[in-house]
């Protein structure tokens, strides 16, 4: 899937998204910045709360494209501004990241919705 | 005669890669020509020519009922019946392809029917695309170069590994200060980066650098980060003025951290840190005493051959 397949979710919103063509192929679930370093796929969507400039860090070197920010919490400027400048394109919430676990794996594909 | 002369066995790993991961989806025409059955021979006739198609799906609403071939305008012209609809003369027994299926399926309905073309149905059973020998020979041909440009750069890391040799750079990376945090990382593997080094090595450099950097902002007093290449290899090392580890076991125990709350409640301090960068590393050292902690982990930037 691509990136903005993202936006065809219901209410989750376009904070930053600069590379809304690019694919995405996976999805890592964590708050814990050094396990979403070590463990997270290349080409992904990181789901977590950590809203902060950080995360941004993380997801770059990472070669993450998409940040989920779930439970409604609110990303800070420094954030978004980071997220363009790395081209990573962040989305809030008010899913939890159990939800949007789910609704990223039926998008992805791995999952069959109907069978859920 | 084989339509598509590939293999879907076996083909070269990287060709079998690409025929697997590539969906019809990506490859066939979503942008279509088609008619409904109310639609004379005659007209479907001058589309084909117009629009440069040999075939034309017939639809009712999203719905694929059938197709016109050039054998069937041919067929009207032949026997007469060219000013009739496309209703009674269109080809109804249809064999079809549905988007998610991998472009090897593909393949070899080219190779098993005779057809020139494959309707292309998504899971609602709507029609979605057409699909050609020629559109799929035209994406793997874009693909495949792509691939080879890869491998080229690959056999090439050499001498761009070379260009960097004994460059060092040392970053001051500061107590408490999250705002730059990440700098000297991204700077380290931009560097790699732009030398084409394998991206999977890119990420281990990344990953201990960024866990290094870190441990300076979070644990340290402060202190520098420092990156050296040579060809075969980066070193990074990051040395700090204290305060010191008191227990270096635990320090590279999975999950052991002094982190207060508020750095946890960023998400940092889950303990991995030094795990991690061992773990990425193919040589790694720890030294500390109240003085300061000196780490050294060595990445090699080309892969040993594997016996």
């Amino acid at each position: 899937m691509q990136v903005k397949d993202l936006t065809t979710l219901k209410e989750y919103t376009v904070q930053t998204m600069e590379n809304g063509e690019e694919m995405v192929e996976d999805a890592y679930a964590g708050d814990l910045l050094s396990d979403v370093m070590g463990n997270a796929p290349s080409d992904s969507i990181l789901i977590t709360i950590q809203a902060h400039k950080n995360t941004v860090a993380v997801a770059s070197l990472a070669g993450i494209k998409a940040i989920v920010i779930c439970n409604n919490r609110s990303t800070p400027d420094d954030m978004l501004q980071a997220a363009k400048e790395e081209k990573i394109a962040v989305f809030t919430t008010k899913d939890s990241q159990f939800a949007a676990s789910c609704k990223v794996a039926v998008l992805l594909g791995k999952v069959d919705a109907s069978k859920a | 005669m084989q339509e598509i002369p590939i293999n879907t066995y076996t083909s070269p790993n990287v060709i079998l890669e690409l025929i697997y991961r590539l969906k019809v989806k990506d490859v066939m025409t979503t942008d279509l020509v088609t008619a409904t059955k109310d639609t004379p021979l005659r007209a479907i006739q001058h589309i084909m020519r117009e629009k440069q198609v040999t075939g034309l799906p017939i639809v009712m609403g999203k719905r694929l009922i059938g197709i016109v071939s050039m054998d069937d305008i041919i067929q009207a012209l032949d026997k007469g019946y060219i000013n009739e609809t496309a209703q009674s003369h269109m080809t109804r027994n249809l064999i079809v392809l549905e988007d998610d299926m991998p472009v090897s399926f593909a393949i070899s309905y080219f190779d098993r029917f005779s057809y020139h073309r494959f309707p292309v149905l998504n899971k609602h059973k709507e029609l979605v695309g057409m699909i050609t020998s020629r559109d799929i020979t035209s994406t793997l041909l874009v693909e495949i170069n792509r691939e080879i440009e890869d491998l080229e750069k690959r056999t090439s890391t050499t001498s761009l590994s070379d260009e960097m040799n004994g460059e060092i750079h040392t970053y001051s990376i500061m107590k408490n200060d999250f705002e730059n945090a990440g700098y000297a990382s991204t700077e380290i593997k931009k560097r790699l980066k732009k030398a084409g080094i394998q991206p999977h090595i890119i990420r281990r450099a990344a990953i201990a650098s960024y866990e290094l950097e870190m441990n300076l902002v979070v644990h340290s007093d402060g202190g520098e980060l420092i990156a050296e290449y040579t060809p075969q290899e980066i070193q990074i090392t990051a040395r700090d003025s204290g305060p010191g580890i008191t227990d270096i076991n635990n320090a590279m125990t999975p999950g052991w951290s002094t982190a207060s709350e508020w750095i946890r409640s960023l998400g940092f301090g889950a303990g991995m840190g030094l795990p991690n960068v061992k773990s990425v590393s193919d040589e790694f050292t720890i030294e500390s005493d109240m003085n300061g902690t000196t780490v050294v982990c060595t990445i090699a930037l080309k892969e040993m051959e594997e016996v």
